[in-house]
C-alpha cells in the first residue's frame, strides 16, 4: 500500500505504519498462546457483573481498567468524567452501594454485584433531579465537566450530613450536625471546579437540602 | 456589516432578551452528563484506536536514541512513532515550543513518542517500555539572576522623565515583587479524537477555543491545505487560555493515526499538562512609585521579567500601567527571558494578571505612605485618557464609580485601619482592596443564521468554554429576530461555521454577539426585501409594519431562509482606549497562631459596558476571583532548578481553590454602556474578575497581620516569624 505522505515522514515511520501494526497484531497471537511469564502483569481479563443506573450489565475486561473507564469506554456512559485519572479532582465521582467513590481510584472487577449509580441515573435533560435542576438554575456550573461528579459529590453529602457523620469542621460530635456552609463546603472540597462556581454550587445543594426537610 | 461609528440608541436599548438573567440553554445537557466532550465522540467515527503519549525527561538536549522494540511488541499496540521518525514539524505563528519531530529537546515532557493501542490500558503499559537516551545539554532556569542582569537595558516606553521627577518626590516607594508561574489547570485535560487514517483530509474532534486559529495551525504544522482540515468543539471542559492553541495531543493523535491506518483518540495523562502545554510565566517585578502630598502620582516605574522559549512573549506584567492611573512621568518595561522552561503563553488575563498582583500591593504601600485611603489614592489618580497622550481616551471608564460602591456595598469605611489591630477569636481580621483593569478588545466574528417555520438556528464556529456563548448567543438572535429564546437554537465549534473571533483575551462575548447581530440583520434585510417593506420591525415573533403583521412561521412556508454575515470593527475604534474596571473588597482572617490565611468575604464591583446575561457574567467574575483566591494563597507551579521543570505537575501538588476555600461571592454590575465597542455596547468580562483579586487579598493579609508580603503566594511560611506576639 502506498500511503500519500504530505508531511516529511521519515522511512522508518512509514515502515511502522505499514508493517508493524500487522507484526504487533501477530505477536499479540502468539503471546498469548505461550507460556503467561511473558505477558505484562495485568493484562488478563475477567467477567464483573454490576448493576449500573438499575441496569444488570456483565463486562469482559482487563483487570487495569478502572471503574470509570469501564463506565466511559465499554458502557459508554460518559457523564461521568475524568479529569485526573488520579483520585484528586473528583470529577468522576460515582456512588457504588450507596456511597460516593472516586471511580479513577477502583478497578472494575472488584465490583462484582455492586450496584452503581451515575449522573445518567439521576435524571435526564427532559426530566432533571432536583439537584441537577438547582445546579441549573443557581448557575453552579460553567464548562460543565467537573458538573456530574459535583452533582453526584452532593446528593451524597445531604446524606452524609443527616446520617450524623462528622467531618473536619464538624464541632460537636454528640448533637445532629447542622447542614451549614461550612460543613457543605468542607465536604465538597474534593469535587475540584476550576472555572470556581462554588458560591454557586454552595447555594444550590443548600436549596435542595432545605427542600427535602 | 461594519462597526464604523459608535452606536446610536438602538433595538438592545430597549430589550427583552439581551441584559436579562437567562439559565444557561446548554444547562440540561450539561447537569444530565449529556454534553459530549473531545474525548468522548465514540458516535463520530469507527474503529478509535487508543494513543498515550512520552515526554522528555530532560529540559535541554538531543535524543540519541530511543528504543521500541518492546513497546511495539507489547499486546495490543498498533503503531508508535518517535520523534526521531519524523522530520521537525512546523510551529504556528503564536507558539514557541515544537509540539513533535526531530531529536532536539526544548523543554521537559516536550512529547517525543506516541503509542497506539486498542485499548487505553495497553498503550499507557507500552509506553512505559520505550528506553530513550540524552545528551543533555546546559540550560538556564534562573530568572531572578536574569532579571538583575537585564534591570536598566532596553528600550522601555517613557513619558516625560521619570528619573528627576522620582528623585524629586516627596513620597516614593521601590520594591521588588514576584509572581509564580501558573497553570491553567482546567478540568477537562486536552484531548483529541484525528481521523487522518488515509492521509487524506484530516478530521477532528477536540477541545479547543479557536476553531480557525485551530485549523491554520494544523496546517502550518503538517504543511496541508487548510481547507482539508475539519474541526469540532461544540463542548469544552476549560479553556483559560490553554486550549488557544493546538497542542500536543491533536498531533500525536494525528501522527498515531497517519500510522495506524485508523482513528485515534488522546487524552494528556494529567501529570502531562503543566510541562507538555502552555503556563502562566513567572515575573518578577520592580516597581517604583513617587507622589506629591496630595496623593497625585508624579513618576511610575515599572519594569519586569518573565521566561520564554525562544520566539514567545512570557508574560507581560506591564500590560495596565501605561493606562491605569495618571502620572506624568514614566518608565515602563518588560523583559521576555529566554529559558529553558516549558512554553509560556496567555492564560486569563494574561499580563495584567501578574501586573495587577504586584502593581495593586504597590498601591496599597503608597496609600499607607501618604496617609491615604487606599480606596482615595487610587480615585486621586484616576484618568480619562492614556496618561501622556490627550488624543487617547478611555471609550467610556467608571473605574472611581467602581471604588464608591463597592466600598460603599463592603461597609470599607468600617473597617479597622490599623494593621494587626482586629481579632476574632484566634483569627487576626483584614481587610484589603485593589483596583482592577483589562483591555476589551474586539475581534472581527461571523455567523450564519437558518429561519424555518419560526425557529431559527445559529450556526458560528464560536466557543463555549464555560464562558455562556450558548446563552448569550441565543439572546442576541432572539432580540434581533423578535423571537422568544426558545425559539433559538445554538450550534457552535464547527469549522464548517462561519468563522468567529473565538473565546480568548475577553473579547469573545462582545465580538460574536455583535456577529450574530449581523447575520440576524442580513436575515431581517432578506425578509423585508421578500415582503416588500421597507424597515419592518420584527417582535413577538411577527414581522410588523404599520399595521401589517406577518409571523415569522408564515414567512417562508417551510422553506429555510438562510443569511450570513461577519461583523468587522472599524478604525475609528483605534483612537481610543477600550477597557473593562472594576475595584475587589476581601475580608481575610490570618490565624494567629499558624499564619493561615482564609478569605472570608469578597466583592466586586465591575463596569464593563452591558451586561449581556447577568447570571453568566456574574459567574465569569466569581470565576475569576476563585482563580485569583488561588493565585493569591495557594497556586505555584514548584520550579525544580536543577533539572527545569515544574514538579507539582498534578493537581493534588498544584493547589487551586476548593469548595473550602470561597466564601459566597458578591458581585455588583455598574449599568454601563460602551457605545464605541460593539452595537450591543458590550465588552468582555470573563478575564476581567481575575485581575486585582490576588492584590486584594495580600493588601487584606498585611491589614490583618502588619507583615506585607511580596512574594507570592502568601503562605503562612513568609508570615509565622513575623506575626504579632500572641
Amino acid at each position: 500500500m502506498n500511503l500519500p505522505i504530505e508531511f516529511q515522514l521519515r522511512r522508518r515511520t512509514l515502515l511502522i505504519g505499514t508493517a508493524a501494526s500487522a507484526a504487533a497484531l501477530r505477536f499479540a497471537q502468539t503471546a498469548q498462546a505461550q507460556t503467561p511469564v511473558s505477558k505484562p502483569a495485568g493484562a488478563e481479563k475477567s467477567a464483573v457483573t454490576m448493576t449500573v443506573n438499575g441496569e444488570t450489565k456483565t463486562l469482559e475486561l482487563d483487570h487495569r481498567t478502572t471503574l470509570l473507564d469501564a463506565l466511559r469506554e465499554h458502557l459508554k456512559l460518559t457523564g461521568t468524567k475524568k479529569g485526573c485519572d488520579h483520585g484528586q479532582c473528583g470529577a468522576c465521582t460515582v456512588s457504588v452501594n450507596g456511597t460516593r467513590v472516586n471511580s479513577c481510584l477502583s478497578l472494575a472487577v472488584m465490583h462484582e454485584g455492586d450496584e452503581v449509580t451515575t449522573i445518567e441515573g439521576l435524571g435526564t435533560p427532559d426530566n432533571l433531579d432536583p439537584m441537577q435542576q438547582a445546579f441549573v438554575d443557581h448557575d453552579g456550573f460553567q464548562c460543565g465537566y467537573c458538573t456530574p461528579g459535583q452533582i453526584c459529590s452532593a446528593k451524597a453529602v445531604i446524606d452524609e450530613i443527616r446520617a450524623g457523620v462528622p467531618s473536619h469542621v464538624t464541632s460537636d460530635l454528640t448533637s445532629p450536625i447542622e447542614m451549614s456552609g461550612p460543613e457543605i463546603r468542607e465536604r465538597m472540597s474534593g469535587n475540584i471546579c476550576r472555572c470556581g462556581a462554588y458560591s454557586n454550587i454552595v447555594e444550590a445543594i443548600t436549596e435542595v437540602a432545605g427542600e427535602q426537610v | 456589516m461594519e462597526f464604523n461609528k459608535p452606536a446610536d440608541q438602538n433595538l438592545f436599548d430597549r430589550s427583552k432578551v439581551v441584559g436579562k438573567p437567562h439559565t444557561r440553554i446548554d444547562g440540561p445537557l450539561k447537569v444530565s452528563g449529556q454534553a459530549p466532550y473531545a474525548y468522548e465522540r465514540h458516535d463520530v467515527v469507527d474503529g478509535q484506536l487508543v494513543g498515550y503519549p512520552v515526554g522528555s525527561t530532560i529540559a535541554k538536549g538531543r535524543i540519541t536514541s530511543m528504543n521500541t522494540e518492546a513497546a511495539k511488541k507489547a499486546p495490543g499496540v498498533k503503531a508508535v512513532v518517535t520523534t526521531l521518525d519524523i522530520e521537525p514539524l512546523g510551529i504556528w505563528d503564536y507558539n514557541a515550543a515544537r509540539l513533535f519531530g526531530g531529536d532536539k529537546v526544548e523543554h521537559y515532557h516536550q512529547a517525543i513518542a506516541v503509542v497506539v493501542a486498542e485499548t487505553f490500558e495497553q498503550a499507557r503499559a507500552a509506553a512505559a517500555l520505550i528506553e530513550t537516551s540524552y545528551d543533555v545539554e546546559q540550560a538556564k532556569f534562573d530568572l531572578k539572576s536574569e532579571f538583575e542582569r537585564l534591570q536598566g537595558t532596553g528600550e522601555p516606553d517613557t513619558v516625560g522623565n521619570f528619573d528627576e521627577a522620582f528623585a524629586a518626590a516627596p513620597v516614593t516607594l521601590d520594591e521588588v515583587y514576584t509572581t509564580p508561574s501558573e497553570s491553567h489547570a482546567m478540568m477537562e485535560p486536552h484531548a483529541s479524537i484525528v481521523d487522518w487514517s488515509d492521509g487524506g483530509d484530516m478530521k477532528l474532534w477536540t477541545s479547543n477555543q479557536m476553531i480557525e486559529w485551530g485549523r491554520q495551525a494544523l496546517a502550518k504544522i503538517f504543511s496541508i491545505d487548510p481547507d482539508r482540515i475539519s474541526l469540532e468543539s461544540p463542548y469544552i471542559g476549560g479553556g483559560f487560555g490553554a486550549k488557544l492553541w493546538v497542542c500536543s495531543d491533536a498531533v500525536l493523535a494525528a501522527v498515531g493515526s497517519r500510522a495506524a491506518g485508523r482513528p485515534v483518540k488522546l487524552a494528556m495523562p494529567r501529570p502531562f499538562v503543566a510541562n507538555n502545554t502552555t503556563h502562566r510565566s513567572a515575573t518578577i517585578q520592580r516597581i517604583k512609585i513617587g507622589a506629591a502630598e496630595d496623593g497625585k502620582i508624579t513618576a511610575i516605574s515599572h519594569e519586569a521579567a518573565s521566561h520564554t522559549l525562544l520566539g514567545g512573549s512570557g508574560e507581560n506584567a506591564i500590560a495596565q500601567t501605561p493606562y491605569f492611573y495618571a502620572g506624568d512621568n514614566r518608565y515602563i518595561i518588560h523583559h521576555p527571558v529566554e529559558m529553558n522552561l516549558p512554553e509560556a503563553n496567555a492564560m486569563r488575563a494574561p499580563g495584567e494578571t501578574a501586573g495587577l498582583m504586584a502593581l495593586e500591593i504597590a498601591m496599597d504601600e503608597m496609600a499607607e505612605k501618604l496617609d491615604m485611603d487606599p480606596v482615595e489614592f487610587r480615585i486621586a489618580n484616576d484618568t480619562q485618557i492614556k496618561p501622556g497622550n490627550p488624543m487617547k481616551p478611555f471609550s467610556d471608564r467608571h473605574f472611581v464609580e467602581c471604588l464608591r460602591r463597592g466600598a460603599d456595598a463592603f461597609g470599607w469605611a468600617d473597617r479597622n485601619k490599623t494593621p494587626g489591630g482586629q481579632r476574632d477569636g484566634n483569627w487576626l481580621i483584614g481587610h484589603g482592596m485593589a483596583g482592577a483593569y483589562r483591555g476589551a478588545p474586539t475581534m472581527k466574528s461571523g455567523a450564519r443564521v437558518r429561519l424555518k417555520d419560526g425557529s431559527l438556528t445559529v450556526e458560528t464556529d464560536m466557543t463555549d468554554i464555560g464562558t455562556g456563548s450558548y446563552t448569550i448567543l441565543a439572546q442576541t438572535a432572539a432580540e434581533t429576530m423578535g423571537l422568544p429564546l426558545e425559539a433559538v437554537d445554538v450550534q457552535l465549534g464547527k469549522s464548517s461555521y462561519p468563522v468567529s473571533s473565538g473565546s480568548g483575551g475577553q473579547w469573545g462575548a462582545a465580538s460574536s454577539t455583535a456577529g450574530v447581530y449581523a447575520a440576524c440583520v442580513a436575515l431581517r434585510q432578506q425578509i423585508a426585501e421578500r415582503l416588500g417593506l421597507e424597515d419592518p420591525r420584527f417582535e413577538g415573533g411577527n414581522v410588523v409594519d404599520g399595521d401589517m403583521e406577518t409571523a415569522l412561521v408564515d414567512i417562508a412556508q417551510g422553506e429555510e431562509l438562510v443569511a450570513e454575515d461577519t461583523m468587522e470593527f472599524g478604525d475609528f475604534k483605534k483612537n481610543m482606549v477600550h477597557a473593562t474596571f472594576g475595584a475587589h473588597f476581601v475580608e481575610v482572617g490570618v490565624h494567629a497562631g499558624t499564619g493561615e490565611t482564609r478569605v472570608r468575604r469578597m466583592l466586586a464591583a465591575c463596569d464593563a459596558g452591558r451586561i449581556l446575561n447577568p447570571i453568566t457574567a456574574r459567574s465569569q467574575v466569581i470565576g475569576g476571583m476563585t482563580m485569583g483566591t488561588g493565585g493569591a494563597l495557594s497556586e505555584e507551579l514548584a520550579l525544580d532548578q536543577g533539572r527545569g521543570f515544574f514538579a507539582n505537575h498534578d493537581l493534588a501538588g498544584y493547589e487551586v481553590a476548593v469548595h473550602a476555600d470561597i466564601p459566597h461571592q458578591e458581585v455588583i454590575f455598574l449599568d454601563t454602556l460602551d457605545v464605541s465597542a460593539t452595537p450591543l455596547k458590550a465588552k468582555g468580562v470573563g478575564e476581567l474578575g481575575l485581575c486585582g483579586v490576588a492584590a486584594a487579598i495580600a493588601n487584606a493579609a498585611y491589614n490583618a497581620t502588619g507583615v506585607r508580603v511580596r512574594d507570592y503566594p502568601v503562605t503562612l511560611d513568609k508570615m509565622i516569624d513575623k506575626l504579632p506576639a500572641i
